[in-house]
């Protein structure tokens, strides 16, 4: 009956089906039985009213039995709530970065991947971690959920059952891509996920410096082609002259390392005209002199 | 007392102009103005719903940009709640009619009653403001969540304000009601033999007296926060996230109470009056709205099920959740029963009724399975819960004020409208509604989170459907208003009492005189709702 493709849709999809089984029998029950009296109790039918103020052994009976029936929906959505909160000692744990609009995933070994690879039949934990604002981690398919706080770091497992490619959403409201913050989940062999976690994991044939402005999340915001996106494109952008407001007064300049560092680190001080503040983090820590270096020779090159 | 004010004119009649408008102090007056103003922002709300909905017809990008999308969401949450739904049945029927229910001449504080009018005009203005100053309205979804609220450089301080106003709007109503029940009841009508419209603001009142500031004092926080850097909810420095929507749902919460309670009331008018016999567990009824008003207070943590909270706290939030379905479900088979032996005459203001009932069921019973929590973490922020709560606001609430308009419009203006359009009306705004929102609850089960500018390929069918439902709805909402504006002018005029009702507002002239009633008033033997045979 269930395509299971992790451990928890099972829980999530008895409670569904036993809540909505039974509201769909009282919708109906309902609803025709009000139909019925309109129509068998029309003036026409029924010029003359009877008044009953009220019937003891009814009202009593349908306290109760709804009482009893949504016992036992919370016991079936509670049944299935309890084991995503019991993590095997043996969990294998990712830490899920959330930020404006990315996901990034973290291996025990220190490397990070944009789509999270996971070994079918493992118990996998993640810890939820927002650079941010607010995200939360969905995994329609396997039908879990979890909010991404800054400054708290939540969590959520699971153990995949079915191999296959399933959509990472982000389902708390941040912001004007949240729609677009979509990674993917693979669920590879044992086998095939240790030769990527050898082999594929952290490498990249991207140039370095594109690899540091991926794996920060700038480009879903800063287009490498010319796109406005949410912030200047990067394409032509080192040396270009730009007309930014500082301090509420429009001034022109040069887009040099100096101004780079500035916009890192103080994101909101300077803003390129026809753009809205308020909307990158600092990078104060995030990014050293070395990256910046590749970075901008990265840049060099997008002309 | 009233010997000196005529009761030959009618409260429209007996003084002219606009200043006799804007600062009248007759409960009438006010109510109508507030309908005018409430009526104007829903329409502004449901435009920016059809843009929204338009927007979604497809994937990709169709008329707008993300940004302009997040903004026309925010404002449509904005206006539809805090405009539109939170005052809308109290501020307009409760007005008008709790007295005359009462079989009074006013409220107990006209100068403050006043007073909230301009205060939700004053609150209006500042949310039309972030339209035109600064950097655009706000973009961060009517909740205002931390820290994005802090963040961004949108209009926020300006909405958040708005709201604040607002809520005193509220909180006077609150009171002012709560006091007119308790000192001005018609002599011999005790708590029990009041019409059950008059119990439901009881109980939203005591909702809007308590809560509301506790959203006020949380809105003053993000200000505080935006403006001085205080670090109560940004966690960059030093705040909780958390404790905001801990503090935002306490209220909010409860709001969705203050706008369902006096929908129930409305239900529990219309019915008696068209099946002309008593109302099936009056007691029931009405003590249900104060058990779902005080139990309502303790289930806000439903709307964090996936924060982050700790399990025990899941559990209780959930079984709370659960519990306060038990009154609002024995609510539903009284209005069934009160059909039973009834002798119905099948008028628009039942249909809107009926209406209410099958999608308020909806809407219910689609809020049990966000209570469960396994269920809950799979639909959580999904288009389940925007089905769901479309459902509840407007397919129940709205629907009720709809009924209610229909019901008292020929109390008010005195004349009565095309019945038969307004049927045609009704039957295109309740088709298009189920197609506008019932696809959403698919698309949730599905997967789809809310909030979504874009959406994924497999989502796309179920999107179209729901907005060709929007544009059913419109043309049933053009043809229900025409239909009434048109009316106001030229429908038949329609002497006390066309319903054939026994509630006391139909005692009186059509429409009112300006102290209500031009003979003494006189209680129903055997209860509001003990129809003689």
């Amino acid at each position: 009956m269930f395509s299971e493709a992790s451990n928890f849709v099972k829980g999530v999809d008895t409670s569904l089906a036993v809540i909505l089984g039974i509201s769909i029998f009282f919708l109906i029950g309902i609803t025709v039985v009000m139909i019925y009296f309109v129509i068998r109790y029309n003036k026409k039918r029924n010029p003359k009213a009877t008044n009953i103020e009220h019937n003891n052994t009814l009202e009593i009976l349908w306290t109760v039995i709804p009482t009893i029936l949504v016992l036992i929906m919370f016991y079936y959505g509670w049944a299935g709530f309890k084991p995503m909160r019991e993590v095997p000692d043996d969990a294998m744990v990712v830490k899920a970065y959330g930020q404006m609009w990315q996901w990034t995933f973290e291996y025990d070994n220190g490397k990070k991947s944009d789509k999270l690879v996971v070994p079918k039949g493992k118990a996998v934990k993640l810890d939820l971690i927002s650079l941010d604002v607010l995200h939360a981690l969905y995994i329609p398919a396997f039908r879990i959920k979890e909010d991404v706080v800054p400054g708290k770091t939540n969590f959520m497992w699971f153990e995949a059952r079915k191999l296959g490619e399933y959509d990472v959403l982000c389902a708390e409201y941040c912001g004007q891509r949240h729609a677009y913050m979509i990674s993917k989940l693979i669920v590879k062999e044992q086998a095939d996920y240790d030769n990527w976690y050898i082999n594929e994991l952290g490498v990249s044939t991207d140039p370095p410096g594109l690899s540091i402005l991926k794996q920060n999340a700038c480009i879903s915001c800063h287009s490498l082609d010319g796109t406005v996106l949410v912030g200047p494109t990067f394409k032509g952008i080192w040396e270009r002259k730009q007309i930014i407001i500082r301090d509420g007064k429009e001034i022109e300049i040069v887009v040099d390392k100096e101004y780079m560092r500035r916009s890192l680190n103080k994101p909101n001080d300077d803003i390129v005209k026809g753009f809205n503040k308020g909307l990158m983090i600092s990078y104060e820590d995030k990014i050293n002199e070395e990256q910046l270096d590749q970075i901008i020779e990265y840049l060099k090159t997008l002309k | 007392m009233a010997t000196a004010i005529s009761t030959e004119k009618n409260f429209f009649e007996i003084k002219k102009g606009i200043a006799s408008w804007l600062f009248t102090l007759d409960h009438k007056r006010i109510g109508l103005m507030y309908f005018y103003a409430i009526i104007s922002f829903f329409l502004v709300g449901v435009i920016l719903g059809l843009l929204m909905r338009l927007e979604l017809i497809a994937p990709g990008e169709t008329i707008v940009k993300p940004t302009t999308y997040n903004q026309i969401f925010t404002l449509h949450g904005v206006i539809m709640i805090f405009l539109f739904i939170i005052p809308s049945i109290p501020a307009i029927f409760g007005n008008f009619f709790l007295p005359i229910m009462l079989g009074t001449d006013d409220v107990a504080f006209p100068r403050l009653n006043l007073l909230s009018w301009w205060l939700y005009v004053g609150g209006a203005v500042f949310a039309l403001l972030t339209l035109v100053v600064g950097d655009g309205p706000a973009d961060t979804g009517w909740t205002f969540y931390a820290p994005y609220s802090v963040q961004t450089g949108t209009n926020v301080t300006l909405s958040v304000l708005a709201a604040f106003i607002l809520g005193f709007s509220s909180i006077l109503t609150g009171l002012n009601f709560i006091v007119t029940i308790h000192r001005l009841r018609a002599p011999g009508m005790t708590f029990n033999k009041m019409p059950l419209f008059a119990w439901s603001l009881y109980a939203t009142s005591w909702i809007q007296l308590l809560a509301t500031p506790i959203i006020g004092i949380t809105l003053l926080m993000i200000v505080a926060e935006r403006v001085f850097g205080i670090g109560l909810f940004d966690p960059s420095i030093g705040g909780d996230p958390i404790l905001y929507q801990h503090l935002f749902w306490i209220y909010s919460h409860p709001a969705v109470y203050i706008m369902a309670l006096p929908a129930m009331g409305i239900i529990s008018e219309l019915i008696p009056s068209f099946a002309k016999r008593t109302i099936f567990g009056y007691k029931a009824i009405a003590y249900s709205s104060m058990a779902i008003a005080f139990v309502g207070y303790f289930v806000w943590g439903h709307h964090m099920f996936t924060s982050g909270m700790s399990g025990t706290a899941r559990v209780i939030f959930s079984i709370l959740t659960f519990i306060v379905a038990i009154p609002t479900a024995v609510k539903v088979f009284n209005w069934v029963a009160t059909l039973y032996k009834g002798s119905i005459d099948v008028q628009t203001p039942l249909l809107y009724a009926l209406a209410f009932i099958f999608q308020f069921l909806i809407g219910g019973l689609s809020g049990l399975v966000l209570a469960a929590l396994a269920a809950d973490i799979h639909v959580h922020d999904t288009y389940f819960v925007v089905g769901h709560f479309h459902y509840v606001m407007f397919g129940g609430t709205g629907f009720a004020m709809f009924g209610a308009l229909h019901y008292w419009f020929p109390k008010i203006w005195g004349r009565m409208y095309n019945k038969r359009t307004a049927n045609i009306g009704f039957a295109l705004l309740t088709v298009g509604f189920n197609f506008l929102y019932f696809p959403m609850m698919i698309l949730g089960l599905m997967g789809m989170p809310r909030r979504y500018y874009d959406y994924l390929p497999r989502f796309t069918d179920l999107n179209v459907i729901s907005t060709v439902g929007s544009w059913i709805l419109a043309i049933g909402l053009i043809i229900m208003l025409w239909n009434l504006i048109r009316a106001k002018k030229t429908g038949e005029k329609v002497g006390r009492n066309p319903w054939g009702s026994i509630s006391m507002e139909w005692q009186t002239k059509s429409p009112p005189p300006l102290e209500n009633f031009d003979k003494l008033p006189e209680l129903n033997e055997g209860g509001p709702y003990h129809y003689k045979h």
